[in-house]
């Protein structure tokens, strides 16, 4: 593509300049140096033994850390299980008001989470429409950690949705037709040649609802009920650091969250370069 | 997204032959499942949004929407959103015309750069503002010399929101305009038209319906935005509160008719949202599906008709277009 000695490839098309400069300059103001401000802080002002108290052996923290990661792998994973319904059922079958569910699958994108947070938290109360039904089975939903799973795998539906849907509809039918041919019942098709197949896209779905679910804030807010080292998120925590001025502990803790968000965002860049390579 | 199994299955249907689709049973069971699963999660909390907002009547739900903190919140919403926008809209332009129509090195790492603010928690991005101008942030003693407020008002606000909102157009318009390759500017290019003009007649009809549901979408998320503005809002009522954090406070006063008054509108916005994506959708189906029937019949007629290299327009991506480009031009010309 791009030869050993220029960085550019030659174009006809003008502006890159101009574009290339704008961007760079955007990106960099609001996006690059506030990030590095947060590393430059840790670097400067944290020690390593501060970190390590404010932010790994704190058992408030830590709480805070378990529930965060613990709610979010059962969000992603019933997304993933779920979502792969959803998906199938959509490239699959038809049935009435089929193209009504396929744009309501977006609605976590749009809807903003506060709105998503406070429906949620009416809906489960011990007085909401489905609250009422597990209050007598001693069941609490909103204000404890189930509350936190589904406003997780509300707000990280879409993701596994939409990247199994694409990755359904590439599979050749010739491959299901020849599983039958040989003999396989429709569960071990279904098993054996189209599970392999979406795996990459359906893990993909997977760690991009876990990475979302992982950073979210407002719709968790609401109904975790917010007690500490029972119900508070690690984002929580950060916002309360912040709010008696305690930048130290409140980095402390954001560095921790950025380092796994980085991770996992590397990860999703891994798998969807495996699925790429799937594919062709 | 949303495709249709038949467009693949065109004459031979696999679908509805047994044995490679699923008994009645499983089928029916299947979609039971989905339906349920979207019902808990999706339609039943947008349901009750409306029904608690109108649960005590019109007025109330007027008088929640009217009264003079709520015209506050909904005005900084506003201007925020008026600001963020636009600039987003001409990086995600700007960024997408670099990186789709040119060869570099670097591209990818540029990429996941533009990305980024997606994987960062939203009271990150809130927190990483309070560093740089807060009390005891960097600049926070110097603003305060001369007397700039950034954090706790408006200018961080924006900030924040302009930070989580980064990404969106330009995430929409990098595939759409990679696809779209450039050839076509090229061609307008060498039939004399300037740079300016080029993107004007021949790129901004080609992505405009990608655009507008970027744009669409960045202005949701813009008005919507929770996390990163609580950090950097400071709550002062009729103030600093925007459409979302008034729906928190009224909320927490235990104002739930009045909470879910507000909410409802961020909810219709939501809601609008997902139509224009519709019909964008709907839109670039029937352009590719124009597109497809174009390509035949040029086959079709093929060597008579047309010199062999106008013909072989290999996916007829100028009929993306709805108006006619240049290549149309070129089309009817020979």
């Amino acid at each position: 593509m791009v030869n050993g000695l220029h960085w550019k490839r030659p174009s006809v098309l003008p502006g890159f300049g101009l574009c290339m400069g704008f961007m760079l300059l955007y990106m960099g103001l609001l996006v690059l140096i506030p990030l590095g401000g947060l590393v430059l802080f840790t670097a400067t002002r944290l020690s390593a033994a501060e970190l390590w108290d404010r932010a790994i052996a704190d058992p408030r923290v830590l709480a805070s850390y378990r529930l965060s990661f613990g709610a979010s792998l059962i969000a992603a994973t019933l997304n993933a299980g779920f979502g792969l319904v959803v998906a199938w059922v959509l490239v699959r079958y038809t049935f009435p008001g089929k193209r009504l569910v396929d744009a309501m699958v977006d609605l976590p994108f749009a809807l903003p989470t506060a709105v998503s947070g406070i429906a949620l938290t009416t809906l489960y109360a011990h007085t909401g429409w489905i609250g009422r039904w597990f209050d007598p089975l001693g069941i609490q939903v909103a204000y404890a950690w189930p509350g936190i799973v589904i406003a997780l795998t509300l707000i990280g539906m879409p993701f596994v949705v939409r990247t199994v849907q694409p990755a359904l509809e590439d599979l050749e039918p010739e491959l299901e037709e020849a599983a039958a041919s040989l003999g396989a019942t429709r569960w071990q098709t279904f098993r054996r040649v189209i599970l392999p197949a979406v795996l990459p896209a359906l893990l993909t779905g997977f760690a991009m609802a876990l990475a979302r679910a992982v950073g979210e804030f407002g719709s968790v807010y609401f109904i975790a009920g917010n007690m500490p080292y029972r119900t508070e998120i690690a984002p929580l925590l950060i916002l309360i650091r912040l709010e008696q001025f305690d930048y130290v502990g409140a980095t402390a803790i954001g560095v921790v969250m950025l380092v796994v968000a980085f991770a996992l965002l590397l990860v999703i860049n891994l798998l969807q370069w495996w699925s790429r390579r799937f594919q062709t | 997204m949303g495709g249709n199994p038949a467009s693949h299955a065109c004459s031979v249907s696999p679908w509805g032959i047994a044995p490679t689709s699923e008994s009645a049973w499983t089928r029916r069971l299947l979609i039971g499942t989905a339906l349920a699963f979207l019902a808990l999660f999706l339609f039943l909390p947008l349901a009750l949004v409306f029904v608690v907002a109108f649960g005590s009547g019109v007025g109330a739900y007027l008088a929640a929407l009217t009264e003079p903190d709520a015209r506050s919140a909904i005005r900084l919403t506003l201007v925020t959103a008026a600001v963020a926008v636009p600039l987003n809209t001409l990086f995600g332009v700007a960024a997408a015309w670099a990186i789709a129509k040119f060869e570099f090195r670097g591209k990818n790492l540029l990429t996941t750069l533009i990305d980024l603010p997606f994987a960062v928690s939203p009271v990150i991005a809130g927190l990483i503002f309070v560093l740089l101008f807060g009390v005891r942030g960097w600049l926070g003693p110097w603003l305060q010399a001369n007397d700039i407020r950034i954090i706790f008002a408006t200018p961080g606000i924006v900030l924040a929101t302009m930070f989580v909102t980064f990404p969106f157009v330009a995430r929409e318009l990098i595939p759409l305009m990679q696809a779209q390759g450039t050839e076509e500017e090229e061609s307008a290019l060498t039939l004399g038209a300037g740079g300016f003009q080029t993107f004007r007649r021949v790129t901004l009809p080609n992505i405009k319906w990608g655009l507008i549901y970027g744009v669409i979408l960045c202005n949701a998320r813009a008005m919507g935005e929770f996390g990163a503005v609580s950090v950097v809002s400071g709550h002062i009522r009729g103030h600093t509160n925007t459409m979302p954090l008034h729906i928190e406070v009224l909320y927490n006063d235990y104002q739930t008719t009045a909470s879910f008054a507000v909410a409802s509108l961020l909810a219709l916005l939501a809601v609008a949202t997902l139509v224009v994506k519709s019909v964008v959708e709907w839109k670039t189906a029937r352009n590719q599906a124009i597109a497809a029937r174009e390509v035949a019949e040029d086959d079709e007629g093929s060597g008579s008709r047309y010199p062999m290299d106008l013909s072989a327009d290999p996916v007829g991506v100028h009929a993306l277009a709805c108006e006619p480009t240049l290549s149309d031009t070129q089309h009817a010309e020979a």
